[in-house]
């Protein structure tokens, strides 16, 4: 359920309750504007990243959360979408904006391909295909074959772009050209999700046999979902590895994808604000355990504590909170909307 | 006589759908009672309420003696009730000796071997086809498999869920006639959900007739029978 | 000649990991149609508590016997805790059991790097690497692998065939509600299933700790291979996954060798599971599905 679909049943009057949107997504802006001022480096450098993964799992909840393909190997995209981006600056000359359109529509081809030939698997299967893909995508990186374009095993250094404007040191710049790209992205995923096409993926996801008889052609969308999902998260990538500065094999476990499914079912999967909350989770939460873990010697294990907790933290968000945080916030504006609403003149 | 099994305003629902409404039936000690009814008023929701399987009831159902509404089928069925359900419940994929044993699962004592000799003398064709998956039965041999698996248990009690669906009318009347044995040289109860209610009237000592979820009519088959209203409305006269 | 043989045979010890952890597999799905990511990860922490057994002095056999316990309690457990919650949760999907797996398998194995830690450790095995079963194509450790996975794979399907704790349960996963009919607790009887398939797993995990060294990322390649090996032998089959599990075993080390190289076996088993899923999804003994729509 998407935070626009459960504000739709707000019982307050429609004018304050788009202005009450607008006026969150105002604060964000503002601050999302202001940040790269007020902040050090270092936590520029967080919240870019935080923007890039905002990307990753918007990417993701696309595909599992609004079209019900579950997906446990986005981080392949992503690992694609870096390595297209650096072979296409070192091997190609593309300069480093004009990267990740290009890899977006690689990403969406290759994306497009697999959904289009993964049609017959449904449900888990899929998810184990994709499972096995994210298990599988270290070992490909790492061939000797591949080595030319992947830098194997040693990885490939990125150089980090440099600010054309005079303002702006080179973190800051790369932070608003993440941010530019990130708000194209989302307005892009938002316009789609309110129109038809939202609506067909809702039904595909929800109904899918009946979708099929009702005219949408089922296999065709699903692809064209991966595709998008697959564009989204090789773009994500791409501008990750302009943030990292570096990528090697190393840097896409399996673990990448279940961090994206994380971000996911933690901010809310099948909500498009859902994946900023999901992206602050995944990058804030792992820098604080580090941080924590360094006050004393006797912290140390507060490093590696993260990883179970994670894993009771699916369980137990799937379990009892299915609609993520964003779900929660929906409910509690819903609660408070009610609370506050006028009554019905008779 | 104390009843066997008494229902006692009955009522059961499926979710928010409600089916049974005030339902009270009893079937004597020793007895065969036939619930019968159009398609659609509650019998087979009846047997379902009885054991449990997954309908929703208030009122009093005992049996033996016990209150037994609220406990779960599995204990429900351990106190001595078989069960033919709708459908056979047969395990396809398991053999007709499997299935056979799987009645008498809950007994501790050495009969069973017996029991399975003695069942397929009722039902002869289970005899020839031991060792085959029950799915490769045909719907007749299935039937004949869930009665027989029900009987192995022993149970003081049986349950039967429209024997007669899409069976021949000769293995019809041979099912009927050995539940007939089986009462009288068992003494086991029964009560027998029918849409066919001629044969069931011929069978059993006493009538309760269902509509959209009630009782509207019970007493001895003759009775039952006689009545015009009833004739005219179920039994297709 | 030596060399081909050494990598067939070499290919069934690995085969007789993938054969338990297929079984494991097997088992859940045709209990409870769902497929148990956390399979590897409860095998490999089974195998950490029999590491913390040794570690602490007991004989080999007592602290396998220990683990077996261990880890059958393990899996009762997470099916009565967590599994079974999931049937009931009003808003179920297969998205919420994927993830409540997934989270399984993070929680499992965050717990064994949080407890014992990223280091490889040393895993004994009871088969001494001089022993007179040993030859050029197998170690002794292989030749036992092999062996005890035929053994266990016997005794389980002995039990399920001949008993009536075994027949319970193969009733309770084919029809559960003609089972309660019978007489059947079909709860109980789904988590004696998991803690039968967990049981198994730290058998695989205890087989495969001495050759493969023990972290907790022992299982992650060897789930997939498990995974190919009960897709091949068809998903609900309880015999094809053991042969699944062999013959994935021989392909794999055998086109690693000879074929596509050591570097590409993982990729070569999701080569196995995109393909049976494509073209035979039923594997090679399974039965099909027709959904009903």
């Amino acid at each position: 359920m998407t935070t626009m679909s459960a504000t739709a049943d707000l019982a307050s009057a429609p004018t304050r309750r788009i202005s009450s949107g607008a006026r969150w997504l105002a604060a964000l802006g503002a601050v999302a504007l202001v940040a790269p001022f007020v902040f050090s480096d270092y936590h520029v450098f967080q919240a870019t990243q935080i923007v890039v993964y905002a990307i990753a799992v918007l990417g993701f909840n696309l595909l599992t959360g609004f079209s019900g393909q579950i997906s446990l190997g986005n981080g392949s995209f992503y690992a694609l979408g870096a390595y297209t981006s650096v072979v296409l600056m070192t091997h190609v000359g593309v300069p480093y904006w004009a990267a990740p359109p290009i890899v977006g529509a690689l990403c969406f081809g290759v994306g497009f391909l697999f959904g289009r030939s993964a049609t017959r698997l449904e449900g888990i299967y899929l998810a184990l295909a994709t499972f096995g893909l994210a298990i599988v995508t270290p070992q490909i990186l790492k061939l000797d074959a591949l080595e030319r374009w992947t830098g194997g095993n040693q990885g490939v250094v990125i150089s980090k772009p440099v600010s054309p404007i005079p303002g702006l040191n080179d973190d800051q710049w790369l932070y608003f050209f993440c941010l530019i790209v990130a708000v194209v992205l989302f307005a892009a995923a938002w316009n789609v999700m309110r129109g038809r096409s939202g609506r067909a993926l809702i039904a595909l996801r929800d109904h899918p046999i009946a979708a099929g008889t009702m005219g949408i052609n089922v296999p065709v969308y699903k692809a064209r979902v991966f595709g998008v999902s697959a564009m989204y998260t090789g773009i994500a990538g791409a501008l990750g590895g302009l943030i990292a500065g570096f990528i090697a094999p190393g840097s896409f476990e399996i673990f990448l994808s279940i961090q994206l499914l994380i971000g996911g079912v933690v901010g809310g999967v099948a909500s498009i604000f859902g994946s900023l909350f999901g992206a602050l989770f995944i990058e804030i939460v792992p820098d604080l355990a580090k941080h924590a873990s360094e006050i004393s010697p006797s912290l140390e294990w507060l490093a590696v504590v993260q990883y179970p907790i994670y894993g009771a933290l699916l369980i137990v968000t799937m379990m009892l909170m299915p609609g993520g945080m964003a779900g929660l916030v929906a409910s509690a504006r819903i609660r408070i909307a009610r609370a506050t609403a006028t009554p019905p003149r008779i | 006589m104390t009843a066997l099994l008494s229902l006692e305003s009955v009522d059961a629902s499926y979710g928010p759908t409600a089916v049974l409404r005030g339902v009270t039936l009893e079937v004597p000690d020793g007895g065969m009672v036939a619930l019968l009814g159009a398609n659609g008023a509650g019998k087979t929701t009846t047997l379902r309420a009885i054991c449990n399987m997954a309908v929703k009831t208030r009122g009093r159902i005992r049996f033996a003696g016990r209150c037994i509404d609220g406990m779960a089928t599995e204990s429900i069925v351990r106190l001595g009730i078989g069960h033919v359900p709708e459908g056979r419940g047969t395990f396809m994929t398991l053999s007709v000796d499997e299935n056979l044993k799987l009645g008498a699962l809950m007994r501790r004592d050495r009969g069973i071997a017996g029991d399975i000799a003695r069942v397929c003398d009722y039902f002869p064709v289970l005899r020839q086809r031991m060792d085959q998956q029950a799915g490769t039965l045909s719907g007749g041999e299935q039937q004949m498999l869930a009665i027989a698996r029900a009987l192995m248990s022993r149970p003081r009690l049986l349950l039967l869920d429209e024997p007669s669906f899409g069976l021949a009318p000769v293995l019809v009347q041979e099912i009927f006639r050995i539940l007939r044995v089986i009462n009288r040289e068992e003494r086991m109860s029964m009560l027998l959900v029918e849409q066919n209610a001629r044969l069931a009237l011929d069978l059993v000592g006493q009538v309760f007739l269902l509509e959209t979820g009630r009782v509207v009519a019970s007493g001895p088959p003759q009775q039952i029978a006689a009545d015009e209203t009833v004739r005219r409305a179920y039994l297709g006269q | 000649m030596q060399a081909f043989l050494h990598q067939l045979l070499s290919g069934l010890a690995d085969g007789s990991l993938y054969a338990s952890i297929a079984l494991a597999l097997v088992m859940i799905f045709k209990a409870t149609h769902q497929v148990n990511f956390a399979q590897g990860e409860m095998a490999m922490f089974s195998t950490f508590i029999a590491y913390t057994l040794a570690g602490a002095g007991l004989p080999y056999w007592v602290a396998f016997a220990i683990t077996l316990a261990f880890s059958f309690v393990f899996g009762v457990v997470v099916q009565r805790v967590i599994v079974q919650r999931l049937g009931r949760l009003p808003h179920a999907s297969e998205l919420t059991a994927v993830v409540v797996f997934i989270g399984l398998l993070v929680l499992f194995n965050g717990t064994a790097g949080l407890v014992w830690g990223y280091t490889n450790k040393e895993f004994p095995s009871p088969f001494d690497s001089r022993a007179w079963y040993g030859s050029t194509y197998l170690s002794p450790h292989e030749v036992g692998m092999i062996v005890v996975t035929l053994i266990v794979l016997a005794i389980v399907f002995v039990f399920f065939r001949f008993t009536r704790l075994g027949l319970a349960m193969r009733a309770a996963a084919e029809n559960p509600q003609s089972s309660r009919l019978v007489g059947i607790r079909v709860g109980w009887m789904l988590a004696l299933g998991w803690g039968l398939a967990a049981l198994l797993g730290s058998i695989a995990g205890m087989m495969a700790a001495p050759k493969l060294f023990l972290d907790p990322n022992l299982m992650g390649g060897v789930i997939l291979y498990g995974f190919a090996a009960a897709l091949l032998g068809g998903i609900d089959n309880p015999w094809g996954a053991p042969i699944g599990g062999f013959i994935v075993g021989v392909l794999v080390n055998l086109s690693g060798a000879y074929v596509v190289g050591s570097h590409l076996k993982q990729t070569l088993a999701l080569g196995v599971i995109v393909a049976v899923l494509v073209f035979k999804p039923s594997g090679l003994f399974g039965r099909t599905v027709v959904v009903r729509v």
